[in-house]
């Protein structure tokens, strides 16, 4: 029985998988970092990571979730989402529309519960496909009720960040969803459970200023761009270009933000082993 | 008075003769001890803070900092705090928590600097360690609005107990010219921007996001500092004198609960 429903799961994320706009639909994929062309199934193979270069393709949330969680394992969480349009931002009911209509998502974040290498966990993915994963207030309560989730079943927290900042047509209520989040991270921290951060490419503004930086262990991809003002705003502000490679994953972790740089063919591996590290029974207490 | 625009009140309160951090320190403290320094790199100047008497009693005080003169906002980038700023003003709460004072903040910031250097030492980890360090404080919290007040750079020292705004100041996600210039890539249209953003007191008080508003003089602060000053006095005093009567954790709690309720699902509401 239980077995029926692991399989009726696993069809639906692969299906909701399947739906990532951002993975390219022919057979032959030019990568747009090295120009190289390469078969479909060989990139794909890969988890959407260049063979020539090793670029990272962004990918949408459930594809995401579809390469972390341990097969049949994936319940996704539903919870209730404030109201859209909190400002009566004009044109902002049709864009979110468009969103939805584009991306099969409700919003710009997915949160579920579920398995890595049989540790059981809750687990964020925001979807950059989605008014390029900007925090609304409906971002902010799935992540928050996310957390929540984590305290009351005792279990660790991953969060994959994928976004631009904050949702302009949200104004002020956006901002707070990062005071709304950090207040709930340090009840999880209060708890003395694990929170593992993962930050993808873009992860910048008030993502980046707020739960992205509140990891225990914090992971980059390679490559990805981590900040919180952006580039081009920084060029404009000191009249200078900027260096080579600066607020790359690479940077943030010579920089000291970051602990690991991991590959996305590695993460899943690199997941599994930290939550084995922090499991409860294996501390000394 | 009549009512004024958004833009009005964005321009009163960027006025370059409204009361700054220092009139309100002299104002309302004695005894004000300036501490510098995050303990790790460095001073940042665009954040001031310290110690102080308010009533008599001992308070840490933390706000930002703009300049009068072209020299004075050189050094503190206009108002604009660096990571190391920031780390002070964690430094700050970590000493308030120890000797059990409380927390009052003073914002008046176009927002934290985006420069090279603030990026390489880890703008917004500095900015995410204050709201988690902000929201777990067992003392008092109080946060008074009181120029312009935008984006994380403003929020880091605004996760309070009871924040106040005065009358003509503004609180929002990011500046109006910034507003206009990510979701329009058109920086002229920024008189557009201030009406729709419900950055005034008067909205952010309808959106649940501020708890009162401080009045100012007819006109706008500047006019008569002295009057600004005291009703800001009026407000912080009362306050503060209900929040001294409530327990540590409930003050933790209390905070918490007041940003956990900010864009949440309303009860029986079904999301889309």
């Amino acid at each position: 029985m239980n077995n029926i429903f692991a399989k009726r799961r696993d069809r639906l994320l692969a299906m909701k998988a399947a739906r990532d706009s951002y993975i390219p639909r022919e057979q032959r994929v030019t990568c747009p970092a090295c120009g190289g062309q390469f078969v479909r199934r060989e990139v794909s193979q890969a988890l959407w990571v260049c063979p020539g270069c090793g670029h990272h393709w962004p990918v949408g949330a459930y594809y995401r979730l579809s390469t972390l969680l341990d097969s049949g394992s994936f319940r996704e969480l539903n919870g209730k989402l404030p109201p859209a349009d909190p400002l009566q931002f004009p044109g902002y009911p049709a864009k979110l529309a468009e969103a939805r209509r584009k991306t099969g998502l409700d919003e710009a974040a997915v949160t579920a519960l579920g398995t890595i290498g049989g540790h059981r966990c809750v687990i964020g993915v925001l979807d950059g496909r989605f008014l390029m994963g900007s925090m609304s207030a409906a971002v902010g309560e799935k992540l928050t009720q996310a957390i929540e989730t984590a305290c009351r079943r005792r279990l660790p927290l991953i969060l994959v960040s994928a976004s631009g900042g904050a949702r302009m047509q949200e104004g002020i209520l956006s901002l707070m969803q990062m005071a709304k989040t950090a207040g709930a991270l340090a009840r999880l921290d209060r708890r003395g459970l694990l929170y593992i951060s993962v930050l993808t490419h873009p992860t910048t503004g008030g993502v980046t200023a707020s739960f992205a930086s509140l990891g225990d262990i914090i992971l980059a991809e390679p490559g990805a761009l981590i900040g919180f003002a952006g580039p081009r705003v920084i060029q404009q502000t000191i009249g200078e270009t900027l260096p080579e490679g600066f607020q790359r994953a690479e940077y943030q972790q010579e920089h000291g933000f970051v602990d690991a740089v991991v590959p996305r063919g590695q993460l899943r591996d690199t997941l599994a082993l930290l939550l084995r590290l922090h499991e409860k029974g294996g501390r000394h207490d | 008075m009549t009512e004024l625009t958004a833009q009005q009140r964005v321009l009163i309160a960027r006025h370059p003769q409204r009361p700054n951090l220092d009139d309100y320190i002299n104002g309302l403290f004695t005894g004000f001890f300036q501490q510098r320094g995050d303990r790790l790199c460095g001073e940042d100047a665009a954040i001031l803070g310290g110690v102080a008497l308010y009533h008599g009693r001992p308070v840490t005080v933390i706000g930002t900092r703009k300049g009068r003169t072209l020299e004075e906002n050189l050094e503190r980038r206009f108002g604009m705090p660096n990571p190391e700023g920031y780390r002070k003003a964690l430094r700050l709460m970590a000493q308030a928590e120890k000797f059990r004072r409380p927390v009052l903040t003073f914002i008046d910031t176009a927002g934290a600097y985006p420069g090279l250097e603030a990026e390489a030492r880890g703008q917004g980890e500095a900015i995410a360690r204050c709201l988690l360090e902000l929201s777990r404080l067992t003392v008092p919290v109080i946060a008074l609005v009181t120029g312009e007040a935008n984006s994380g750079g403003a929020l880091a020292l605004a996760v309070a107990n009871r924040v106040l705004m005065l009358e003509n100041a503004v609180y929002a996600i990011l500046s109006p010219e910034g507003f206009a210039s990510i979701l329009w890539k058109d920086a002229a249209r920024h008189g557009e921007a201030c009406e729709l953003m419900k950055l005034t007191a008067p909205d952010l008080m309808r959106l649940g996001v501020i708890d009162e508003i401080v009045p100012e003089p007819d006109g706008g602060a500047h006019l008569a500092r002295a009057i600004a000053i005291h009703q800001a006095d009026l407000a912080i005093s009362r306050h503060l004198g209900e929040l001294t009567k409530l327990s540590g954790g409930t003050l933790a709690a209390d905070r918490q609960r007041k940003f956990r309720a900010m864009g949440a699902a309303a009860p029986g509401e079904e999301g889309p």
